[in-house]
């Protein structure tokens, strides 16, 4: 029995919580799947290794999940940093959810946002130099060949909002795509829809989206929406100095201003 | 063949920019016809996808307008508005939509001069940027002749 399993039963034995959410096999060797422990004897269920990238903190919200009592989450960072992200926008309160941080040496349970917040502090922040590189790829493009390169990627878009399902920051009850009077976003999948519906997503997502890239990962057409996300995470940065799920105690940057922003395009 | 004439469609303010273009009109001062003005209650209230939406329906470029920052009949609309007009242009941009089509301004109700020479200036650059036929179209009128051409079975 691994370290993570471990603590995974301890917490089980002492009733420290109920369920502990973590990565099991998948109905094939190389894919996962969560798993829901609930009985110290099922705790080595669990596993963590590189093809473990769901975000798991999408299923806190759940009403199902809570129904279970107070969980525990097997947490890559990015899933620690969306915990803190739900709590910002009071979504979870503090101390009703425990991380078990994987990836970065030993399990230590987080039962705090402050514990949270003071391992996330040592943790490398930002885009990789590669995740860089592709959005600078596309922004170098000239305009057609931006509106091609789209295109062809959202032309595969079956609009089965696998990526909305996949988001743990997509927790809206009634979605836009679901109101119907007026019908936002077209419901067959058609180019107009679904540029739509990645755009609306994208912009929804900005300033909140710790980039976990769960969407993409979900999406069975491959298409890289991950993008217009770190666009705008990375827009959101510089412009407002956004970056969400680093603390609980910061404003989201779209739900406040600044007198002195920038306005050089509005004449 | 006559000269191809843009659709302009331009979302502004209650208080400020419809003001100013009604001042536009009681000073006898006259400019482009191709703008269709919609009004709503504040800039704040002019969600992105109301402009994607006026692209889908056949615009070719579009005007947003409200308040002078400070101006804001709710105080604070025009800010909030601006700050996802910023986010919204770059995610417009990195998609390949024209940024050329789609302007943004402030129009005071004492600017009905600044309205008009506003909406000839856009007109005029649209008009050299022919349509937007790029964007794909909600319903255009070849796909409605389709779908009302379509028989139905008993």
């Amino acid at each position: 029995m691994n370290e993570l399993q471990q603590t995974a039963k301890d917490l089980l034995e002492k009733n420290a919580v109920a369920v502990v959410i973590g990565y099991g096999m998948g109905s094939e060797p190389s894919l996962r799947r969560a798993v829901f422990v609930r009985k110290p004897d099922q705790a080595p269920q669990l596993i963590f290794d590189e093809s473990c990238r769901q975000n798991l903190a999408f299923y806190v919200l759940k009403p199902e999940v809570k129904a279970l009592g107070k969980a525990a989450v097997v947490a890559r960072t990015p899933t620690l940093r969306t915990l803190l992200q739900l709590a910002t926008e009071n979504q979870i309160t503090d101390e009703s959810v425990v991380a078990l941080p994987v990836g970065n040496g030993s399990v230590q349970p987080l039962t705090n946002f402050a514990a949270i917040e003071q391992y996330l502090a040592n943790v490398p922040r930002g885009f990789t130099a590669q995740e860089q590189q592709e959005l600078a790829a596309i922004k170098s493009k000239t305009l057609a060949d931006r509106w091609a390169f789209w295109k062809s990627e959202l032309s595969r878009c079956i609009k089965c909002y696998a990526c909305r399902a996949a988001c743990p920051m997509c927790y809206c009850s009634k979605c836009i795509v679901e109101v119907n009077q007026p019908q936002w976003v077209p419901v067959p999948s058609d180019m107009l829809g679904n540029l739509e519906w990645n755009v609306i997503r994208a912009m929804h997502l900005a300033g909140r989206c710790i980039s976990c890239g769960s969407c993409a990962d979900a999406c069975p057409a491959h298409i890289r929406i991950d993008l217009l996300n770190q666009l705008l995470a990375t827009e959101a940065m510089q412009q407002f100095g956004a970056e969400p799920g680093l603390s609980v105690r910061k404003d989201y940057a779209l739900a406040t201003f600044k007198p002195t922003d920038k306005e050089e395009f509005i004449r | 063949m006559a000269e191809f004439e843009p659709k302009v469609v331009a979302f502004v303010c209650n208080w400020c920019t419809y003001a100013g273009a009604d001042l536009t009109g009681t000073s006898r001062m006259k400019y482009a016809t191709n703008v269709r003005m919609i009004r709503l209650p504040c800039t704040g209230r002019i969600d992105f996808m109301l402009l994607l939406q006026a692209f889908g329906h056949g615009a070719d470029g579009i005007i947003v307008s409200g308040c002078h920052p400070g101006d804001c009949h709710y105080s604070a609309g025009n800010f909030h508005a601006r700050r996802r007009w910023m986010l919204f242009r770059e995610l417009l941009d990195f998609a390949g939509i024209d940024l050329r089509r789609v302007h943004f301004s402030w129009v005071s109700a004492a600017e009905g001069a600044k309205w008009a020479e506003l909406v000839n200036d856009v007109v005029n650059q649209v008009r050299a940027l022919g349509p937007y036929d790029e964007f794909p179209k909600r319903l255009n009128r070849q796909s409605l002749e389709q779908l009302c051409s379509v028989e139905v079975g008993r």
